[in-house]
């Protein structure tokens, strides 16, 4: 029942985001400020994640083909095999998933308890008692920053997945460049791209919509603004997870 | 002006409204005193439309503001102008940028217009020289008047102050009365301030509704308290225990 109400009040909040901004100069400023917070400052952990993870990919992938499973021969495989493999899940689970599981952590909790003190320290009441539509105002420029950032550095992400893979596989020795490249190139499905582009489509808006709703609605003070940033990242995850697996089954 | 008709609410089973009758007069500092506890930060919040009645009307200029459109409701909001108790500044946001923001939502003034209207503004409350501070580099007083300055930046019919007094030493207090007081004559706006400080009542207090366990327990002028007291003692029990 408690799921239900959430999710009802959830569809309720919604309704009032989309509503049309009240002056369209205020909210454009907003929205740049948003998509410079989101986008640039979130571009260096981005950065790292990706790059570290396509290098764990790549050398993890390359040692168990390397080792005697005990159905087949080591040496049978190709190892173009890597490339192929890390290419692959680049795109369809590591980029869109493991990027946003991330950015839930530093977007969705920036979002939720900046909304969070703002709710505590009747800011918004004051928006309210102005005649401004609070929801939306505070919420409309996150979610629409998200929903054009979060999808562009997805794609910066896949890009560094396959650079650390490279890296990877050129200081291990663990594979040539040639049989790294050749695996992305021979595994790539243009689809995939597709299947990337409405994860992050989706998973960016998971992420600013349930913390704007979660800040939102918050109660108390300072310590309720902290359960507010950890509950929002908590139920995003959970979120993207289950939305992971209904997109993949939808679309591959 | 504004009246209240049968006002009623409950938060689940507890009934912290009871049936509220009462009038708000034009230009006159109206004063909702009462103990804490006793419903009158509800009562404003319902007012102003933070919180919905259960039953019951609030009317202002004869408009039942809580049964009408969205946006005709949106805009009646902007002709309120209300003070909170922790001022509720925006904090990422410069004073004169605060008294601000109400212009450059809901006005088409040009940036020098608006920057003339925000020193105005800000020199009605006597605050000078704090324009480009953040409201946590200023004192309480100084940020009770920001509050005044962005409450009055619009040309308001009504404003709503909440504890307006709280967390000030007493002079400060008696210098944000005096502006209230001089702001509600200046513009003749309907000022409504909830408040536990007898002080106020005996300064600018001229319409005064008293509340008491979540009824209006007594409503009149000040000149009308000193003998109600003698026939009320729950008003009588509060006025002499805030001295």
């Amino acid at each position: 029942m408690n799921l239900f109400s959430e999710i009802g009040r959830y569809i309720i909040f919604m309704k009032y985001v989309f509503k049309r901004p009240e002056r369209g100069r205020v909210f454009w400023s907003m929205l740049t400020r948003e998509m410079n917070l989101m986008g640039i400052e979130s571009l260096v952990v981005v950065i790292l994640i990706a790059l570290i993870t396509g290098a764990v990919t790549t050398v993890q992938t390359a040692s168990q083909l390397a080792s005697d499973s005990g159905i087949l021969p080591p040496s049978l495989f190709p190892m173009e095999i890597v490339g192929s493999v890390v290419g692959s899940s680049s795109i369809l689970e590591i980029a869109p998933t493991i990027t946003c599981l991330v950015l839930a952590g530093k977007i969705g909790a920036n979002i939720a308890s900046e909304i969070g003190n703002m709710r505590v320290s009747e800011q918004i009441d004051a928006y309210e008692v102005m005649g401004i539509n609070s929801i939306g105002f505070v919420s409309l420029p996150k979610i629409l920053a998200g929903v054009i950032m979060i999808p562009c550095l997805i794609l910066v992400s896949v890009f560094l997945l396959m650079v650390g893979g490279l890296i990877a596989a050129k200081l291990t020795g663990i594979l040539t460049l040639d049989q790294y490249v050749t695996g992305i190139r021979s595994s790539f499905v243009p689809h995939y791209v597709n299947v990337l582009m409405v994860k992050g489509y989706i998973f960016s808006f998971i992420i600013t919509s349930m913390s704007a709703f979660q800040g939102y609605y918050t109660k108390g003070g300072a310590l309720e603004v902290g359960e507010a940033g950890t509950k929002a990242v908590t139920r995003i995850c959970v979120a993207i997870l289950a939305f992971d697996l209904i997109i993949a089954k939808l679309l591959l | 002006m504004i009246q209240l008709i049968d006002l009623n609410k409950f938060y689940e089973d507890k009934h912290v409204l009871q049936n509220i009758n009462a009038n708000f007069y034009s230009g006159v500092a109206n004063l909702v005193i009462g103990a804490s506890g006793g419903g009158k930060s509800v009562l404003v919040k319902t007012m102003v439309g933070l919180e919905t009645p259960t039953s019951g009307q609030v009317l202002f200029e004869e408009q039942d503001y809580h049964n009408l459109e969205y946006d005709k409701q949106q805009a009646l909001r902007r002709e309120i102008g209300m003070l909170f108790q922790g001022t509720a500044l925006f904090d990422s946001l410069t004073v004169e940028q605060n008294v601000e923001f109400p212009l450059l939502m809901f006005s088409e003034m040009s940036k020098e217009e608006r920057m003339e209207r925000v020193n105005l503004c800000l020199s009605k409350v006597n605050l000078h020289n704090a324009n480009q501070k953040v409201p946590s580099e200023i004192s309480g007083g100084m940020k009770k008047r920001v509050g005044i300055a962005r409450a009055i930046a619009l040309p308001i019919k009504y404003l709503f102050c909440d504890e307006p007094n709280s967390g000030l030493d007493p002079l400060t207090s008696r210098v944000i009365d005096n502006l209230l007081h001089d702001i509600t004559k200046e513009f003749g706006i309907t000022t409504i301030i909830n408040s536990h400080d007898m002080k106020t009542v005996k300064d600018i207090g001229e319409h005064i509704v008293f509340m008491h366990q979540g009824q209006k327990w007594w409503e009149g002028s000040k000149e009308e308290l000193s003998e109600a007291q003698k026939s009320n003692p729950e008003l009588d029990a509060f006025v002499k225990a805030s001295f």
